[in-house]
């Protein structure tokens, strides 16, 4: 794996560490990793840092749905300008072009269900290419970004071994 | 009196890690550098495999040697080496590297044969070695070699008249890796002198910064080579128990004689779980082996900032760091002080004196911990 290919790799797993710890994993010293890092901005590989957070375990009300959307298409309009007017609320934490029995695979949060029922139908229903949408709410979350909620992940080896 | 144990039984020392374990075990805050096993669990395909053929019952004995499928699926695996072993007569599957290290040492030790064995070493040989009636012949390795073997070292020490040498690179408790013409010079050495070789390559998969070299793919060496490996350490399965040996058919059907009436065959339920760790579970080992490797180097290069002098271990998931004077003092204070286990050089054989085995089969979050407590218990002495 070349240098950049692991930073990624390393960031995928913990987007935390330092740029000093992650140095020492590469075999490479502090500035190169900023150089790195600072190209794949650039670059648009590296899109942002987040938090993975299990919202059940806050005080906070949140519901979100996957929403399935259908889209007819014309002569003027494409995929990726429906997309891009989809993509500009910011109800929408997530939009990719499928395939499959439907086109677009959204992803919509809101205070409430009705909060994002109604979101469904003010905003995105009435889009003229948009033919059908099927909300899907999201009633638990068991794994999400690679890490398993449910992992409690008790270590049993034995302290000291051969 | 009743049931004393032989004198060969009686001969072999309690482990010097035992001591270090049940210290570890007074205290629940501390931070283990001290294990000889991943942390990573199973690849998930591999357990499912077995919990699937739990489902189905299938729970009885297998054949002696192993599955006739995954003695095939072995025998593809061992290719990248260089290796080419019959699956159906040079192939035996074991219970553990284990297992198959103690049927060489019985099946080819003679009463009073000399059996070299480099330190510092896995410390299963030695008594290996006394238990199947043979006499131990230590070989020192040193910082200076980066603690691979030598031909000069081997006749510093006498092996030239040795019958057996038990070979373990990638090593446990160094770390160390022999690069190619390392295992050359060694290969020559056995030739010339006749010695017969047991090689634990146990770690061969996790080899950083270059590729491992089996001893048996050198001229003149297959025939005199047994070759042992397993799925401990690669696929994360210390548990499931299952190992094997590869070597020329009729050592293997000699080492199979004792296999049939002391073992019968190797756990069933593992072999399921290894023949899917075979199939599918490449990607699972690549990713572990990356991330040893990210830690390995952190590991190297915090002990270089904390002035810890350390040779550049490129295998196995250890580092084998000079602490100077007394190790076992060094540790034991270091447990005491800091909460950080890990064994003392010394319990890996007279060579490894002045030495730390630190394992990095330990998370980052908790290695980077541990490290900065090292750290400051290092400078503070
Ligand atoms: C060098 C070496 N050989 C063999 C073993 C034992 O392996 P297994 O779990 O396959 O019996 C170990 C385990 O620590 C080891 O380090």
């Amino acid at each position: 794996m070349d240098t950049k290919r692991e930073l990624l790799s390393l960031l995928s797993t913990d987007a935390r560490e330092s740029s000093e710890d992650i140095a020492r994993q590469l075999g490479v010293d502090a500035e190169r990793v900023e150089e790195l890092l600072d190209e794949l901005e650039a670059d648009g590989t590296v899109r942002g840092y987040q938090a993975v957070v299990d919202w059940d375990n806050t005080d906070d009300q949140r519901v979100a749905a996957f929403v399935e959307l259908n889209v007819e298409l014309d002569r003027e309009t494409g995929y990726e300008e429906i997309a891009d007017r989809i993509a500009r609320f910011s109800e929408v934490e997530s939009l990719r072009l499928v395939s499959g029995d439907y086109d677009f695979a959204i992803e919509v949060t809101g205070d409430s269900m009705q909060d994002v029922s109604r979101f469904i139908s003010n905003q995105i229903a009435p889009i003229p290419e948009i033919t059908q949408t099927v909300t899907h709410f999201i009633m638990e979350t068991y794994k999400e970004a690679g890490i398993d909620f449910g992992d409690r992940d008790g270590d049993d080896r034995l302290s000291v071994s051969p | 009196m009743t049931l004393q144990p032989n004198d060969r039984v009686a001969d072999v020392p309690e482990s010097g890690i035992r001591k270090f374990f049940e210290l570890a075990e007074e205290r629940d805050d501390v931070i283990s550098l001290g294990v000889g096993e991943p942390d990573f669990s199973t690849p998930w395909a591999a357990r499912s495999a077995a919990i699937h053929s739990l489902e189905e019952g299938r729970t009885s004995y297998t054949s002696n040697r192993g599955m006739s499928d995954l003695r095939r699926l072995i025998s593809d695996y061992s290719r990248r080496w260089g290796h080419d072993y019959d699956p159906d007569t040079e192939v035996l599957v074991t219970t553990g590297a284990s297992e198959a290290v103690d049927l060489a040492l019985r099946t080819f030790v003679s009463p009073g044969d000399t059996v070299a064995v480099h330190q510092p070493n896995y410390i299963s040989y030695q008594p290996g070695i006394k238990f199947a009636g043979g006499e131990p012949l230590g070989v020192p390795t040193s910082a200076a070699d980066d603690f691979a073997l030598t031909p000069e070292a081997l006749r510093a020490a006498g092996a030239e008249d040795a019958d057996l040498l038990v070979l373990c690179y990638p090593n446990n408790p160094t770390g160390a890796v022999m690069d190619e013409s390392d295992v050359r010079a060694v290969a020559d050495f056995c030739v010339d002198n006749e010695v017969d070789v047991i090689a634990d390559e146990i770690y061969a998969a996790l080899t950083y910064d270059g590729d491992h070299t089996s001893i048996a793919s050198m001229p003149g060496m297959r025939e005199r080579t047994i070759v042992i490996n397993g799925f401990s350490k690669a696929y994360a399965m210390t548990g499931l128990r299952l190992g094997y040996a590869l070597g020329p058919a009729e050592a293997i059907d000699s080492m199979n004689r004792v296999h049939q009436y002391t073992m019968l065959s190797a756990p069933t339920t593992a072999q399921y779980a290894a023949i899917e760790a075979l199939r599918s579970c490449e990607d699972a080992v690549t990713e572990m082996t990356a991330e040893y490797n990210r830690r390995r180097r952190f590991v190297l290069s915090r002990f270089e900032e904390m002035g810890l002098e350390c040779f550049t271990s490129r295998g196995a998931f250890y580092a084998f760091p000079e602490c100077g004077g007394d190790d076992e003092a060094f540790a034991e204070e270091l447990l005491e002080a800091q909460g950080v286990a890990v064994v003392p050089g010394s319990v890996f054989g007279e060579s490894g004196e002045g030495h730390l085995r630190v394992s990095y089969a330990t998370g980052m979050r908790e290695l980077k911990t541990a490290m900065n407590r090292l750290e400051e218990f290092y400078r503070s002495r």
